[in-house]
């Protein structure tokens, strides 16, 4: 059992703080009893119409023409809408403006949406979708990043971050290694599929109902599209049905066209998506190839490292740019690159485009690294984790020490960032010991040795994630809080609910803050109309960002009450104390539900806004160095699995997980995080796998044919704990980020994958896995003719 | 234009009475869009995420069932008669949570909370099934039975909390004696049938096979677990619909001294329980097929029926021997299973013809039969074969008396594999002997390439399937993941 209950005691009456302790989701019981509403559950307005998508189902060409006669003249279809339609801007606002909003002269994509049919019912519009005619003269399509490589066809320019002099430390390493690599990508799989419902309003105002992680940007694409000002367009997200990046940009399409449909058809328009539509339309996690050649020495210290990423952004940039950053960002994961030269690639092909997903490109940066140690390690025959532990970076200095700028020590990253609050040496030996590691890893060598089928690995891998926006004007978010006269608080802050637990988070904070009951506290539905230009809730911000924003919009509002109970009492402001439902004051302990009814019949404001920018951070975009991230998060896991010989099958049989959520606001959510992240990650490099066919559909749109882990695929063994120490920066309530880390602690599988590989072949040969490790894929590693690349 | 009858089950205690519902709708349809009712979801519309879990309850035999089912591919007139529970219909009107909830809070076992209502009609089917019965849930009964349900926010340790911690809640209860009453009344005030109906679901074979012969465009439906999908996926819209699984003899499982006899409307959990109790080693391949809500609504009837070349019941029942039964007003004839199949998805039957019985002869004793069944698939649990491959030998002594092999997902249907098995009949049961058989099972089809897998794979694993089967009837133990055992982790 992984839930922990905490319990805070403060003096000698034991008041129970909000944060701190693992509070239920604030939308379990109504989830529980199917009264938590979704876009699509939200009761209709009179008059509603419903959307499908007509697709390209070819992956590149010049639309000639579109026959819909058959489409039109179907039961219940009300009209098709295309390109000439949408009353803006015929792109969408996306940062590129490279994206039509509806197909325009070509296809890019198989999938690619060219129109929408609106109908009298779901399934009417489903039909007729079907029976539109698309003329299309086929062009040259590219569907491999290696082509689109090769064809030096990208969405951006490429970016090369180099420090020190990597081919002069590769000449001189003592031993080198050349090799590639080929990671999937991933679809996202929120349970609850895109969806979009656009209301036209009075004087040409809209309101969107959208299942979004950026409303704001929704606001602003349906705004650009129809030609209005932002101003115009009211976007309201109350929950997601999961998010997981797949709903930051790509929820914007739809709720673009339903917008443009209901624009041209003055009716509300829903657009929901077909499973299979949503497979074939919207982005996916970037798949990756690598070539490299690092340099180390007998120890397996790195020396110098090249290396070639080749992100596959499909057929826009969307948000390829900063997630190819990301992955550059965190090439190095954990480890100190002295020599390094990479070159990132975004290589733009005739697929889906990728886009958003946990980890941001983190992931896809950390796996080469490991990939590379673990090789290593296996050439030198030493233990991966002794590999590992030699090339961390050092150890944080303790805290106000000037840090050392020296390459001696070890402590900056090729992006120039100084990692001041290292803390993986002692979490990895902590993980060593609580995992019994090192007995395993001697048990599975003996184990494998009489086992002629069956063979196991056991692998520790750590994660040193950096937490910001790299992109550093996003880093900034609002709050308002909400006091009424009956006691009760509402907070409404920029980011938004996908299951993460954001708004029990931002309660737990806010009511601690006005030392209230965490039931007092209710948070409600995103809306742009509150809050202003919010950033997407990404980048594992969610908590930082708008939980300090509402900590300091209940700080106002306190601060007003503090000093109406001043002038009361006739004491200073710092003397008042807001605890367990009570305002304290030298003089006088009052209930806060009477002081606020006080403080309002003398007119005291008993709502404020609050705004938090992250400090410090700071990043020069045209030489790609300086402090991007406020901070790191750290964790580390100790997977073992089994693999099998014959079949290439493999089991994940045990899980050890060590992370750092600094002190959490809410450790059932935190572990929650955890364990979904590294569940979420283990399916990415073993059973999902995504596979276009030679025309670019993509054979697997469906959980029929995609595979995400279902409940036999955890390990029996699955233990979690959090590391005990606060952030060392000033974080709220010494927190830490938490979503995106964990989700790289199941690159330990992968390794642990290749560990199995290795004693199944027992001829020292490299390992070549390509992920996901389906049995396929490990019966390929295992079977691979030494030397053959 | 024909017309349906009306639609009448019992939820919340009351009669719910629908007319005018089309044969081709969904009950997550009728449940969403007729009653308003928004706690059920979409998650896939085809059965593969469990998000549109509901609850089916029915007499049998004077005792109710229970049996969660995937809404979004069920037809709603499949209902008819039944008790149906879905998520809003289990908390105390006093707001009290039913303890698949409760649990469900206390574990923290919802963050987004769109998959939480199937996992919850999953919960309360594993309540009335195990823990109103006072049988404990562990956690790999939990894992088995919550398979057919996906989630992609927990990580699902929570879940599987949950499912063991529902016991030690305060019991709820189904007052089963009423409910029981309900359902007979509702049987004994159905109407007569309508001849023009266009939904038909004749109560016996001999009346099934009147209305198939009058009817042979009708589409014919089990449990519509992949019917469902033409109709959700491929749009597919059908004048009629003929369902199989009111008859009563397709309902029953017959245990005769050689044979185990399948109604073709039995269940697959049934049918496949059956099958675990005459041969306990296919237990975890009963598990693995799909998901128990589909397990629960599919039948072994509409699966081997219906003929798909990566369907897993026809490889192990070819393996066994089974022959099929085939009905219709002229009579019955009996073939072998793998003779019903002429290409994909095409079969020998005329078209007023229905498959009406599985015949599957029983396990002789252990000592001479060596009988395994494999699959390979991307996912252990609710995934389809890329490869299955079923093997059963019967030895005299050393030698191989017979062989008899089925296997899917290398061909155009499901199939046996006769050279191997000739490969294999007659000859000393050694490794010479397996190691030849290898080669030629590898070289014996000319599988596809597909997204489960490439014609290499398949073939090359093919043989290695059968070299495990041969060091497995040697007695090595630790060479299949399926029966790992290891010191405790």
């Amino acid at each position: 059992m992984n839930a922990p209950e905490k319990v805070v005691m403060d003096g000698a009456a034991a008041v129970i703080p909000a944060a701190g302790v693992s509070r239920f989701h604030e939308s379990a019981r109504a989830q529980v009893a199917g009264a938590a509403h979704y876009i699509d559950d939200l009761p209709e307005v009179r008059g509603t119409l419903f959307a499908a998508p007509v697709m390209s189902n070819v992956a590149h060409g010049r639309l000639v023409g579109i026959d819909d006669t058959a489409a039109r003249a179907m039961p219940g279809v009300r009209d098709i809408v295309y390109s000439r339609d949408v009353p803006g801007d015929k792109m969408l606002a996306a940062f590129a403006g490279d994206e039509p909003v509806f197909a325009i002269d070509t296809v890019q994509h198989v999938g690619q949406v060219v129109g929408l049919v609106v109908a009298d019912t779901v399934m009417a519009a489903r039909r007729a979708a079907r029976k539109v005619k698309l003329d299309i003269e086929i062009l040259p399509a590219i569907l491999s990043v290696h082509e689109a490589h090769a064809a030096q066809s990208y969405v951006l320019p490429p970016v090369f971050v180099k420090r020190g002099d990597a081919a002069r430390a590769l000449s001189r390493a003592p031993h080198t290694l050349e090799g590639t690599l080929e990671i999937g990508g991933q679809e996202h799989f929120y349970l609850e599929g895109q969806v979009a419902y656009a209301l036209p309003q009075e004087q040409n105002q809209w309101l969107v109902h959208s299942s979004t992680q950026h409303p704001g940007e929704v606001q602003h694409w349906v705004a650009h599209a129809l030609g209005l000002h932002n101003h115009a367009v009211k976007v309201e997200c109350r929950r997601m049905g999961g998010g997981f990046g797949g709903k930051e940009t790509q929820a914007g399409h739809l709720a673009v066209w339903a917008a443009v449909a209901a624009h041209k058809l003055r009716c509300p328009v829903k657009l929901r998506f077909d499973r299979d539509d949503d497979f074939m339309v919207t982005g996916k996690r970037h798949p990756f190839a690598y070539k490299y050649t690092v340099g180390f020495d007998d120890n397996g210290l790195l020396s110098g490292l090249k290396l070639s990423m080749m992100a596959n952004c499909g057929f826009s940039a969307d948000l390829s740019g900063p997630v190819a950053d990301r992955a550059v960002f965190h090439a190095d994961n954990a480890y100190y690159l002295a020599d390094v030269d990479i070159a990132s690639y975004r290589c733009k092909t005739n697929t889906q485009s990728h886009t958003a997903f946990r980890g941001f490109g983190g992931p896809q940066g950390v796996i080469v690294i490991e990939n590379i140690l673990g090789d290593i390690a296996r050439e030198l025959g030493l233990d991966p984790l002794a590999v590992r532990r030699i090339n961390l970076y050092d150890a944080a200095q303790p805290v106000g020490t000037p840090i050392d700028t020296s390459p001696e020590a070890r402590n900056h990253t090729h992006y120039g960032m100084a990692v001041e609050d290292n803390i993986l040496h002692p979490l990895l030996e902590r993980l060593e010991a609580s995992s019994a590691y090192q007995a395993r890893r001697s048990a599975i060598a003996l184990w494998n040795a009489k086992s002629p089928v069956i063979k196991r690995g056991i692998a520790i891998t750590p994660v040193k994630f950096g937490i910001s926006f790299t992109a550093t004007l996003f880093n900034q978010a609002g709050a308002l809080v909400h006091v009424y006269t009956d006691g009760s608080v509402q907070v409404n802050h920029g980011g938004t609910e996908m299951g993460q637990g954001l708004n029990t988070k931002v309660a737990q904070i806010v009511a601690d803050e006005l030392g209230v009951p965490f039931e007092r506290v209710m948070a409600t539905a995103s809306d742009t109309s509150k809050i202003p230009n919010a950033s997407a809730t990404a980048a594992s911000s969610g908590t930082d960002l708008n939980g300090r924003a509402a900590q300091y919009a209940a700080r106002n509002v306190r601060d007003n009450l503090a000093s109406f109970v001043c002038g009361l009492d006739g004491c200073g402001a710092g003397a008042i104390r807001f605890k367990g439902g009570q305002v304290i004051s030298p003089v006088a302990t009052r209930d806060f539900t009477d002081v606020v009814q006080r403080a309002y019949a003398n007119r005291i404001q008993l709502w404020s806004d609050g705004f938090y920018r992250t400090p410090k951070i700071h990043y020069d975009k045209a030489t790609l160095t300086g402090r991007p991230f406020y901070y790191f998060a750290y964790g580390a896991a100790c997977s073992e699995v089994a693999i099998d010989m014959l079949t290439g099958e493999s089991r994940v049989l045990a899980v050890d997980i060590l992370h750092d959520v600094g002190t959490s606001i809410n450790p059932a959510i935190d572990i929650g995080q955890i364990e979904g992240g590294f569940v979420q990650g283990m399916g990415w490099l073993t059973t999902e796998q995504l596979v276009w066919n030679e025309k670019g559909y993509l054979s697997t749109h469906a959980p029929s044919t995609y595979k995400i882990p279902a409940t036999g695929d955890i390990p029996a063994r699955f233990q979690v704990e959090l590391w005990p120490e606060a952030n060392r920066e000033d974080n709220v309530f010494g927190s830490k980020a938490v979503g995106e880390p964990p989700f790289m602690l199941a690159i330990s599988v992968y390794e642990a994958l290749k560990e199995a590989i290795a004693a199944a072949r027992g001829d020292g040969a490299r390992v070549l896995l390509i992920a996901p490790a389906t049995a396929e894929n490990v019966l390929c590693a295992v079977m691979r003719p030494a030397g053959a690349d | 234009m024909t017309t349906t009858q009306p639609l009448r089950f019992i939820r919340r205690g009351q009669t719910v009475t629908l007319g005018n519902v089309p044969p081709t709708r969904t009950l997550l349809e009728v449940l969403r869009e007729d009653l308003h009712g928004s706690g059920t979801k979409e998650g896939c519309g085809e059965g593969d995420c469990g998000a549109c879990t509901v609850v089916l309850g029915a007499e049998e035999d004077g005792r109710l069932t229970y049996r969660a089912v995937n809404s979004c591919i069920r037809l709603a007139h499949s209902v008819d008669g039944m008790a149906v529970w879905t998520v809003e219909d289990l908390s105390d009107t006093d707001g009290t949570l039913h303890p698949a909830q409760e649990a469900m809070v206390q574990c923290h076992g919802s963050q987004c909370g769109f998959c939480t209502p199937g996992f919850v009609m999953s919960l309360f089917g594993m309540y009335q099934n195990h823990v109103a019965k006072g049988e404990a849930i562990d956690r790999k009964l939990a894992q088995e039975e919550l398979s057919g349900n996906l989630c992609r926010c927990t990580g699902y340790r929570p879940i599987l909390d949950a499912a063991q911690h529902m016991a030690t809640l305060p019991a709820a209860t189904v007052d089963e004696p009423s409910l029981l009453r309900k359902l007979q009344h509702l049987a004994q005030s159905t109407p007569a049938p309508e001849a023009d109906s266009s939904y038909i679901s004749p109560e016996t074979l001999a009346a099934l096979c009147e209305a198939r012969a009058a009817h042979p465009e009708a589409q014919i439906v089990a449990g519509c677990t992949d019917v469902g999908l033409w109709i959700t996926k491929m749009h597919m819209e059908f004048e009629r619909v003929l369902d199989v699984t009111r008859a009563a003899e397709l309902r029953r499982i017959e245990d005769g001294p050689t044979h185990l006899s399948f109604g073709a409307a039995v269940p697959l959990q049934d049918a496949y329980a059956a099958l675990v109790a005459d041969r306990p080693q296919l237990k975890s391949f009963a598990a693995r097929f799909a998901g128990l809500p589909v397990r629960n609504s599919g039948t072994l009837g509409g699966n081997v029926a219906n003929g798909s070349p990566i369907g897993d019941s026809m490889p192990l029942l070819i393996a066994l021997g089974a022959t099929v039964v085939l009905a219709s007003i002229r009579g019955t004839r009996e073939l072998p299973l793998e003779a019903l199949y002429t290409g994909y998805r095409k079969n020998v039957m005329a078209a007023d013809e229905l498959l009406a019985f599985i015949r599957v002869p029983k396990a002789p004793s252990p000592a001479v039969e060596l009988m395994k069944v494999y699959k390979i698939s991307k996912r252990f649990d609710d995934d389809i074969s890329a490869v299955c491959l079923a093997l059963r030998l019967v030895l005299d002594g050393a030698l191989v008396r017979s062989a008899s092999i089925g296997v899917g997902g290398v061909a155009a249907t499901p199939v046996r594999a006769v050279r191997t098995e000739a490969a294999l009949t007659g000859q000393p049961w050694t490794v010479d002997t397996v190691r030849d058989a290898m080669a030629v099972l590898r070289g014996e089809f000319q599988p596809i390439s597909d997204m489960r897998a490439s014609s290499d794979y398949r073939r090359e694993v093919l043989g290695n399937l059968l070299q495990r089967f041969w060091l497995e009837s040697q007695g090595w133990q630790q060479v299949n993941l399926e029966s790992l055992t290891l010191e405790a982790l």
